[in-house]
């Protein structure tokens, strides 16, 4: 069996508002249109990655948070409805996915190798969060490659950024072991916003872009500060900044998915394509892919 | 007019309650206490049960469930491996939209959902499915905003009274909340669960002995200083939304059903009932809380949390019998707002002063003479024509000083009982304190408070004694 190998990765943010303003026949709520920037920007992302036919797309989402270690799904096959808890009058989306369960329990086992928690999801009637459903679409809307989801750990939360950093390293180089041992060729997805405070109030017209707007001016620089070393392929420095970018802007990436998928990456040092920036309810968003397979080699 | 709202329950809201209550007996024990507040809820009959939990979050304003019957299998995303808990609820959608309206006329995004598949959240519905299985009352969910500061808070729980009031309805409050709320963050031997922290245990203690009391307000003036010190649920806002339906006091009778730790968390179940009707258009104190606290630190130090141990300030992964709380471990001192007492049946002040005044943790009595309310007269004295005092009886003016101790401590909630320290001024020592003792030894010796007894000149009226007390209230 060959070694297998990340791909690419992606920072694939999940605002719902994405879904809703792309109007695809398995979201119910409709738009007219909205945050076209950002849909466009995953457009050109996503097909630079499905060109590769990848094996596996393997998300870690916010959404699926868990406090003792990080959870895997074991059952092949999930369907249901997603209703975004916060914005269900933008997504509630009919979703019917296959989960690659060997590679699942492979990171699982290497977590627990690891000395890592960790643990099995195989409840039957499990709902998956929106932010993994949310990102996968965006990335396949097609569900045609089976998937694993990783849940965030709240320690960050708990303890400190750093020590939420620090295990994230760990669950990064435990996911590329089992992908390089699984022979499989796999997608990362860190499904992230970067700066996150946000209005709390809504448009009555959800789509109305003329009320999106970055929250504020020193959110915008932190976020163009964060993308202007992910285009230099300076991500070790990046991963020096992160504590205090989380500080600073209350960023999503505090829940480890961007930190998780640099380390399985061995943290690249060569340039990312930021395909798209905008603002969703004023949080920052930007769609950014390493394309690992040509530029970072198979480490 | 009826009061708004019968009775409010503060509820846990962790499924191991409802799904693995026999893997832990404390477990058990507060499923049992969830079957005592269901009775009890029965008995009171309400028109609809409102719930406000931590664990559903909002970040737009608020929401309100609206879907005449949600029906789904839930399935919680941390504790999967308990099983799926499918439900069908009745919810009030009118008091749903009148509440959603109230609260947007206070100035917050409001709205209500009725969307097939909404997830409800855990502690939604592992408190539904105890405290009312069969649907026996329409219940009313409304979100726990992230966000909001205590204000919102105050503003969000108001709307509801004035929603009840509104549709006429009268209601059950519960609030699922956890007190302190550090899991631990390793699998454990569920048996072997206990409060993750001595600081958190001893918080949670007193938190519980306070809404045991009826003191809501109290409770609501700690909860910045709770949420800091043993990280309790979602800062314990859901305290400030019972005070905003409930009102500033703490005139309410208080039970205690059980109090447990659930993974590492504090789970109490408590009841607060309204002595008097609760109706809307009371007003609001938006200032900041802070008296309580001080004032609670200065009667005991170690309630700051000095009391150490190995895992105070977050939880560390260790095993928790590694740091397993005794349950013996003694409540810290509270505390409540200074007011002044003045009591009816007291002798009257001869100047501008209370009869006491509770500060803290304490009462503070002022010099208390032998005098009767409404008389002059001084028991035990005997005057000559030109009303000058020529001879005293100090037994009598002794225990008539002991008796109007006890009248003030009385009338501010307190007992003889409760008195901590004594000081007595003698106008004439050498000849009244044998007499004197005797009296005080039979009326305060057996309750043993600390004594020091001084010899003076004159007092302000012609008494021979007086006292100056400190009692517990």
């Amino acid at each position: 069996m060959a070694k297998g190998s990340i791909i690419a990765g992606v920072l694939a943010p999940h605002p719902p508002h994405l879904v809703y303003g792309e109007n695809p026949e398995r979201n119910e709520p409709k738009s007219e249109c909205g945050w076209e920037i950002l849909r466009w920007g995953y457009e050109r992302c996503r097909k630079n990655v499905l060109a590769k036919k990848p094996d596996v797309l393997i998300v870690h989402s916010p959404h699926w948070m868990t406090t003792i270690g990080h959870h895997v799904l074991g059952l092949p096959k999930f369907s249901g409805i997603s209703v975004d808890p916060i914005f269900p009058n933008l997504f509630r989306y009919r979703y019917d996915l296959n989960v690659d369960v060997d590679l699942s329990l492979a990171i699982h086992e290497e977590l627990k190798a690891r000395g890592m928690l960790t643990k099995v999801m195989r409840n039957p009637d499990f709902r998956i969060d929106y932010g993994t459903i949310t990102t996968l679409h965006l990335m396949n809307p097609d569900w045609d490659i089976p998937m694993v989801s990783i849940s965030s750990n709240n320690s960050p939360y708990y303890f400190s950024n750093e020590v939420g950093m620090a295990e994230m390293k760990k669950l990064g180089e435990a996911t590329r072991a089992a992908i390089e041992a699984s022979g499989k060729r796999a997608v990362l997805l860190a499904s992230n916003s970067l700066s996150h405070r946000h209005f709390v109030t809504e448009p009555e017209i959800p789509e109305d872009m003329s009320f999106e707007h970055v929250y504020h001016h020193g959110q915008y620089l932190w976020d163009m500060q964060v993308l202007n070393l992910m285009k230099t392929g300076q991500c070790a420095q990046l991963l020096d900044i992160l504590p205090e970018f989380i500080e600073m802007t209350c960023a999503e990436v505090k829940a480890g998915a961007l930190t998780w998928m640099l380390h399985a990456m061995g943290v690249p040092d060569y340039p990312a394509d930021v395909h798209a920036y905008g603002t969703v309810i004023g949080t920052g968003n930007a769609v950014v892919e390493w394309d690992h397979e040509n530029r970072g080699g198979v480490r | 007019m009826n009061s708004c709202v019968k009775s409010v329950f503060l509820v846990p809201g962790h499924p191991h309650l409802l799904l693995a209550a026999d893997q832990n007996e404390g477990w058990q024990r507060l499923n049992q206490a969830y079957g005592e507040a269901r009775k009890r809820i029965e008995e009171l009959n309400p028109d609809l049960i409102l719930y406000f939990s931590t664990q559903w979050f909002s970040v737009i304003g608020h929401l309100f469930q609206a879907n005449p019957k949600p029906k789904w299998v839930h399935v919680d995303q941390e504790w999967h491996e308990l099983g799926s808990i499918p439900y069908e609820f009745v919810i009030d959608p009118d008091f749903a939209k009148s509440y959603a309206d109230l609260t947007r006329q206070q100035g917050y995004h409001a709205a209500t959902v009725n969307y097939y598949g909404f997830p409800i959240d855990t502690g939604s519905i592992v408190a539904q499915k105890l405290l009312n299985p069969h649907n026996k009352f329409p219940a009313s969910m409304v979100s726990c905003n992230i966000y909001a500061d205590r204000d919102e808070m105050l503003r969000l729980g108001h709307a509801a009274c004035s929603a009840l009031a509104e549709q006429g309805k009268s209601a059950v409050i519960v609030l699922v909340s956890a007190l302190s709320n550090r899991l631990w963050v390793k699998d454990i031997d569920p048996a072997q669960d206990a409060i993750s922290s001595a600081k958190d245990h001893e918080w949670n203690l007193k938190i519980c002995e306070l809404l045991g009391e009826g003191r809501l307000e109290d409770v609501a003036q700690c909860a910045r200083e709770f949420a800091r010190e043993a990280n309790a649920d979602m800062g314990f806002k859901g305290i400030w939304w019972l005070n905003g339906l409930l009102g500033h006091h703490n005139d309410f009778s208080g039970k205690c059903y059980g109090y447990e730790a659930v993974w590492g968390t504090g789970a109490g179940l408590l009841e607060i009932t309204p002595k008097v009707p609760i109706l809307p258009g009371f007003s609001l104190n938006f200032e900041s809380e802070s008296s309580v606290i001080q004032a609670m630190e200065a009667a005991d130090p170690a309630f700051r949390g000095q009391k150490s141990g190995p895992e105070e300030d977050a939880p560390t992964g260790n095993s928790p019998t590694e740091n397993k709380v005794s349950r013996s471990v003694s409540a810290p001192v509270a505390t409540v707002q200074a007011q002044k007492i003045e009591s009816q049946k007291a002798p009257e002040p001869v100047g501008a002063y209370p009869h006491a005044r509770r500060e803290g943790d304490f009462l503070f009595l002022s010099g208390v003479g032998p005098r009767q309310r409404g008389s002059a007269a001084i028991p035990g004295v005997t005057l000559n024509e030109h009303g000058e005092v020529i001879d005293w009886d100090i037994r009598v003016q002794t225990r008539a000083v002991i008796e109007n101790v006890r009248t003030i401590l009385e009338d501010a909630g307190s007992s003889l009982d409760k008195v901590v320290d004594v000081t007595v001024f003698l106008t004439d020592m050498k000849r009244d304190f044998k007499a004197y003792n005797e009296v005080y030894a039979e009326l305060l010796g057996p309750i043993g408070p600390t004594r020091t007894t001084l010899g003076i000149s004159s007092l302000p009226t012609p008494i021979a004694i007086e006292l100056k007390v400190v009692a517990k209230p």
